[in-house]
């Protein structure tokens, strides 16, 4: 393992070879090698391409709705009593989720590449639906992952994407979550490595996915400074996003980098909470292992055996994180927290009755820690929270946990 | 490690004076249990199997196919640890000090047991090889030349889309024999085109002269006879864990693949007649 130094800019990761520090790289089997390393060279091409750039960006308009609006949430700010807190609507994005952004990139590369077969895993559906919306744009066969407990837990979305024209293969092996949706899926690309692309959801995976992701993400940080600085003159104090595989906390995170006066909050799934052993708060409760092409710190035991995640958001039901994100926790660059199942749902209650937003349950683990953080800080304070997804999607769950709370009709 | 040491070489080279190829049987470690485990590892060796190949369970077996996959689970809940694998080098080692023995598994168990531990154990333990799926040669920092430094084979897999181009930096640091995949895809798969895996292995015979052993997707003494025509050595996994599982019984599993791994045997004895 590499001694880990910290460059001069903090956004010129990965190496060569993959790593952010001591983590990241390509694990994978030899089928897989030859096919990265291309999808590394197309990449490196397309990034130079002036038309990819266009076509991207102009579908991100006209197709996506971008830019999202960054909202200044007045009254969750005034209730809280401290930061001025806004709120970067990805849920108002095409198929309700910041998912499209990388979806869409990936589509496009594939294409390039002149793959017709489309595979992707999901938890909570977000990014299958949004894998498969795009497939569909552009008539591409589609195959989507997704673990049989999520399938329960997220049938909306199961059925968005049998819409769509994908096809949904339900994973039982394991805990029947994202963790086992991405090792079929996998399987899958190791079979039809010739036809198929797979479009990962998040930045993790081998080299280049986590570069790859988070440059197609980095389009939510890069549209808060241009909007801030419109609304406020000025840039964040702190940026606050919720954390599975971390791709919308990347993406909000990595153009600030190296804005050094910006705070850079991360909120893992703390589920039950990380004493009980039941969470998905890989930094908090895990350590440095390999796994699904990367090193990264993952939930798992002395022997080396994953531990299944727990999180009342199948979004953010992975024992894993980006690697990009484990280097910026080695380096203290980022602060990672978490959030209890409990919490999230009470910041979901919260935004829903103060700004009648329904907010994804992933999302709602970032409005938790919001809701710890802004009431001890000053009026100027800005901050800047991921509303990355909405929670239509979650009607199901929120329904069964709060019904009598809250007086819901079942 | 000498030659006269090394327990793969000298295996090879046994076979080829038989004009033969080698029989490469799988067996998860610890599946179903460690004491059947055992007993039909013992049995691969007593009915004929050249090398043994011994899986070091891990939850996330990303590249094996469904047989596999249910093989490594069973043995975890079994409570299979790698202690326990390098325990069962051991046993087999007391009573057979000529058989190669491999181990094949997955990087993560090794890297949390840490690597310089684990290789000076397996070796220890009488293990000759490693095969780790996970590990290509762009990362052979990370246990390929430590292991070789502690004295072990570390056996690559090349694959159908290995091409000539990356062939040569996959049979670098490979000592012991070359894995070649015959098909794209997962463990069990469909039987491979046997006129193409033996234009490759061919191919692969022009860049080195390192046994090859041609695995996934062969079940019967048929297939098995038509590979060993012309590779070094042929493996069969998914079949021997399968006949173990679907026993009426474990002992009557341990029979399974006793029969299973004599008929093996014997179709490459003939095969090239």
């Amino acid at each position: 393992m590499s001694q880990t130094t910290v460059p001069q800019s903090l956004r010129h990761g990965p190496d060569d070879r993959g790593f952010f520090g001591d983590f990241g790289g390509r694990f994978v089997a030899e089928t897989l090698m030859p096919l990265i390393l291309d999808l590394q060279q197309e990449y490196a091409n397309a990034s130079q391409d002036p038309a990819f750039a266009e076509e991207l960006s102009s579908l991100s308009r006209d197709y996506v709705g971008r830019q999202s609006p960054l909202y200044h949430a007045d009254r969750l700010s005034e209730h809280l009593g401290g930061a001025k807190i806004y709120l970067k609507r990805e849920d108002l994005m095409h198929t309700g989720a910041h998912k499209i952004n990388n979806a869409l990139g990936q589509i496009l590369l594939a294409r390039r590449m002149g793959k017709t077969r489309i595979i992707a895993e999901t938890g909570a559906g977000m990014h299958g639906v949004a894998t498969a919306t795009v497939a569909a744009r552009f008539g591409l066969e589609c195959v989507i992952y997704m673990g049989s407990t999520d399938i329960h837990r997220q049938q909306p979305n199961v059925q968005r994407m049998q819409l769509l024209g994908a096809k949904v293969i339900p994973v039982t092996a394991g805990d029947g979550t994202l963790k086992d949706a991405m090792n079929e899926a996998l399987r899958d690309w190791v079979t039809n490595v010739a036809n198929t692309f797979y479009i990962i959801g998040t930045v993790a995976g081998p080299h280049p996915y986590p570069a790859m992701v988070r440059d197609f993400q980095s389009v939510i940080g890069e549209e808060v400074r241009e909007q801030l600085q419109e609304k406020e003159g000025r840039g964040p104090d702190s940026l606050v996003a919720c954390i599975g595989g971390g791709s919308n906390a990347m993406g909000l995170f990595h153009p600030f980098l190296d804005d050094e006066n910006v705070a850079l909050i991360g909120v893992e799934a703390a589920g039950e909470g990380i004493d009980t052993g039941k969470h998905a708060a890989s930094l908090r409760g895990g350590d440095p292992g390999v796994l699904h092409g990367n090193r990264t710190f993952l939930l798992q035991d002395e022997e080396g055996q994953i531990s299944d995640a727990h999180s009342i958001s199948a979004g953010l039901d992975y024992p894993g994180i980006g690697p990009e994100h484990a280097w910026l926790h080695q380096i203290g660059r980022a602060e990672y927290v978490s959030a209890t199942d409990r919490e999230a749902l009470d910041a979901f209650t919260l935004l829903c009755r103060l700004e009648g937003i329904i907010p994804a349950l992933e999302s709602s683990h970032a409005l938790a820690e919001v809701i710890r953080r802004a009431p001890s800080l000053p009026s100027d304070h800005i901050m800047v929270v991921n509303l990355s997804g909405r929670g239509d999607k979650d009607m199901a769950t929120v329904t069964h946990v709060l019904a009598d709370e809250l007086g819901l009709s079942q | 490690m000498t030659i006269s040491q090394d327990r793969l070489a000298r295996r090879f080279a046994t076979v080829q004076t038989e004009n033969r190829a080698a029989l490469v049987t799988y067996l998860a470690a610890g599946d179903p249990d460690y004491a059947t485990s055992l007993a039909a590892v013992r049995g691969l060796a007593e009915s004929g199997a050249d090398i043994i190949e011994l899986g070091m369970p891990f939850t996330d077996p990303m590249a094996d196919g469904q047989a596999i996959q249910h093989a490594t689970r069973r043995a975890l809940e079994a409570g299979q640890t790698m202690d326990k694998t390098l325990e069962m080098v051991r046993e087999l080692r007391r009573e057979n000090n000529d058989i190669p023995i491999v181990l094949m598994g997955y990087y993560n168990p090794i890297y949390r047991r840490g690597v310089e531990r684990f290789v000076g154990e397996a070796r220890e333990a009488g293990v000759d090889g490693l095969i780790v799926v996970d590990l290509p040669p762009e990362h052979d920092d990370e246990l390929c030349l430590p292991a070789a430094k502690a004295g072990l084979n570390f056996i690559r897999l090349a694959t159908p889309t290995t091409d000539a181009a990356r062939l040569p930096g996959v049979l670098t640091n490979t000592s012991g024999f070359l894995y070649y995949v015959s098909s794209t895809g997962v463990t069990g798969g469909e039987a491979p085109s046997v006129e193409r895996v033996q234009a490759e292995v061919d191919s692969i015979r022009q860049h080195s002269d390192i046994p090859i052993a041609v695995g996934f997707g062969i079940r019967t003494a048929e297939q098995a006879s038509a590979i060993g025509r012309f590779a070094d050595g042929v493996v069969v996994g998914s079949a021997l864990v399968e006949a173990l599982a679907n026993a009426e019984s474990r002992e009557a599993g341990v029979t399974a693949v006793k029969s299973l791994t004599a008929e093996l045997a014997a179709a490459l004895k003939t095969a090239r007649g």
